[in-house]
């Protein structure tokens, strides 16, 4: 597909503004509809187009399989950092009141978008994590046949 | 901080060393970060339970006050439960580590994380005081069950993780359904809550279709006959360290779940009315009278052992059905009992499988004489399982038999002593092997396993006979829990 002109173009003209979208769903997910879910798997299709158009080890140049499981795991750890943070600072677990003292509107907003950006995180990284390893099977077959030969 | 602020941490601890554990390289890592985040949860559940016994301990997450926030509710029951779980993991880590090195010798640090993963699922499910937080720690708990069970080194382990993911699924739905009926029917989700409201709709057919909804979900997840097709399977292929911790926890807590649904949310007139303990009392008896003779049947040891579980099952099940405070106590007192037996057994087997390389019987034979150590602790595992005087065994059928003789159910009795004399026979079959037959030819070099090995193993065969002479913990406590869930006050 990567010969192909008009996917091409349209592909890049397609990326950023499907990123762009996933990050608007990102940072209004605390007062509209959205949130970290549906923005992490918006912004991993904005990946897994380009892995399609110009292939696997393209877009493994771009966020290598190692990178993606780092992520995955960052994400969680952005999360249980916020909500830790909130018993270190005299609260509950995922309090986020103590976050800003004496804007518990503000607080609650700041620690929303903290633990969704986490969730967001991790969701994106695990999608690209779901299409490698289906897209790379054809590999990893390989790799296993030949470990049996040896 | 004060225990209370702890207290979610035992869940935490684990959960928040996962991600942490799947980054990390080699095999030391990832096991020490384990062992301490499970240790550290032990440790903090032994300081929560004498306080939660008290009066119920409740954290609210984020302080939003239930029921518009999540709480952990810790009582006799679930501190007891919780405990338990803890402690197991903190026994079988150490042993495990010996075991997974060589079933699973590439990327560790995920292995260890879906155990942590596992742990803390079980352990929030236990603690929880949500009943829509429960499906979601199930759901944890399971879905890294199902892989951990896949990673076993026989053929035959992706499929038996398989069908233990399309059954446990199914669990799971039934039992979302049944909450989503009642949610629509009271507008909350909170447990204490819950049993507040649902009195209140107790006749309308959309609460009694969900009362069985959940009782058929949580039916998959305990193994209850005949809903327990997956059990053998799972536990027979899984890798031994998993088996290890699944017979000794999992089945646990999906019992102290229907327990705590069933009495606490939606109570004693409720049950009552439906037809609860009728159904528990038949499957109880089928599953302890079919499942050790299916058990006595088997020539792989862990498929044996496995099946024995399903009867275990059933014993928990028949003393639930008398809904007594001497019935549910004596369940509470056999599951955290049949924890310790099952999980020495296990430990027994498995280390038998780590020397010889095979789980069938034959592979037994003369093994008394070359692991003479592994082979007693087996033998005498055993014997608490048969329910011998000064074993947790004989406590916990003394309890059931009592309180089958309080209802003057004879019947019960009867079959308690034929499921008892059926677990001679499973186990003497073991037993005979290894100490009776003679060694087979290529045994000769078979030596006894290492300390790290036996010293777990021998540490829970020795707990089977403290708890079986000093019962304060164990009766004591799930007295009190048996009559907080049936509403009696002590």
């Amino acid at each position: 597909m990567k010969t192909n002109g008009i996917l091409r173009v349209v592909t890049r003209f397609l990326i950023p503004l499907i990123m762009l979208f996933a990050l608007y769903i990102q940072f209004h997910g605390e007062y509209s509809p959205g949130g970290g879910f549906q923005a992490g798997v918006i912004f991993a299709a904005a990946w897994i187009l380009f892995a399609l158009v110009f292939g696997l080890d393209e877009a493994l140049a771009v966020i290598p399989a190692k990178a993606q499981k780092v992520l995955a795991s960052v994400g969680v750890m952005l999360y249980s950092f916020i909500g830790v943070l909130g018993v270190v600072l005299g609260g509950r677990f995922l309090d986020f009141n103590p976050l800003i003292p004496g804007s518990p509107q503000g607080a609650q907003q700041a620690g929303i978008i903290l633990v969704e950006l986490g969730v967001g995180i991790t969701v994106a990284a695990v999608v690209m994590i779901v299409y490698t390893l289906f897209a790379d099977r054809l590999r990893v077959v390989a790799d296993l046949t030949r470990e049996e030969i040896d | 901080m004060s225990i209370l602020e702890w207290m979610p941490f035992s869940v935490l601890l684990p959960l928040l060393a996962a991600p942490v554990c799947a980054l990390l390289p080699g095999r030391v890592l990832p096991w020490l970060l384990a062992m301490i985040s499970v240790t550290a949860s032990a440790v903090i559940m032994a300081f929560v339970l004498p306080e939660a016994v008290q009066a119920p301990m409740r954290y609210f997450f984020g302080d939003w006050p239930p029921p518009i926030g999540i709480e952990y509710r810790v009582d006799a029951v679930n501190g007891f439960i919780g405990l338990l779980i803890a402690l197991m993991g903190t026994v079988i880590l150490p042993w495990g580590r010996v075991s997974v090195n060589r079933e699973v010798p590439q990327r560790q640090g995920l292995f260890y994380a879906l155990f942590l993963l596992s742990f803390a699922g079980l352990m929030g499910i236990t603690l929880t005081g949500d009943a829509f937080n429960v499906f979601v720690f199930l759901e944890i708990s399971s879905l890294s069950t199902y892989v951990l069970v896949a990673q076993g080194r026989s053929r035959a382990a992706p499929l038996s993780a398989f069908r233990y993911l399309v059954m446990g699924t199914l669990g799971a739905t039934f039992y979302l359904i049944g909450i989503g009926l009642i949610y629509i029917m009271t507008g909350t989700l909170n447990m204490v809550d819950l049993a507040e409201r649902l009195p209140a709709v107790a006749d309308s057919g959309a609460v009694q279709a969900a009362f069985g909804f959940i009782i058929v979900g949580i039916g998959l997840k305990l193994a209850l006959f005949p809903l327990h097709r997956w059990l053998p399977g799972a536990y027979a292929n899984a890798p031994s360290a998993v088996t290890v911790f699944l017979a000794s926890t999992a089945t646990k807590v999906a019992i102290y779940v229907l327990l705590r649904l069933v009495f606490t949310v939606f109570g004693l007139e409720f049950v009552r009315q439906m037809p609860f303990a009728e159904v528990f009392f038949v499957l109880g008896v089928i599953g302890i009278l079919f499942a050790s003779l299916w058990a006595v049947e088997q020539d792989n040891a862990k498929r044996l052992l496995a099946y024995s579980s399903v009867a275990q099952v059933g014993y928990m099940a028949l003393a639930i059905s008398f809904v007594s405070v001497a019935g549910i106590s004596a369940g509470l007192v056999h599951m955290f009992n049949h924890a310790l037996m099952k999980a020495a057994l296990f430990m027994c087997v498995c280390t038998v499988i780590y020397q010889v390389g095979s789980p069938s019987i034959s592979a037994f034979n003369g093994l008394g004489r070359k692991m003479p150590l592994t082979m007693l602790a087996f033998v005498l595992a055993g014997l608490s399982l048969i329910g011998v005087p000064l074993t947790v065994g004989f406590i916990s059928k003394w309890l059931l038999i009592e309180a089958a003789m309080d209802q003057g159910n004879w019947f019960a009795v009867v079959v308690v002593l034929i499921g008892s004399l059926l677990a001679v026979l499973y186990i003497g079959k073991i037993a005979e092997a290894a100490w009776l037959k003679p060694t087979p030819e290529g045994h000769e070099t078979i030596r006894e396993a290492r300390p790290a090995l036996l010293l777990p193993m021998w540490l829970l065969v020795a707990a089977n006979f403290y708890f079986g002479i000093d019962t304060r913990l164990t009766a004591d406590v799930a007295r009190r829990g048996a009559e907080m869930l049936l509403g009696v006050s002590p």
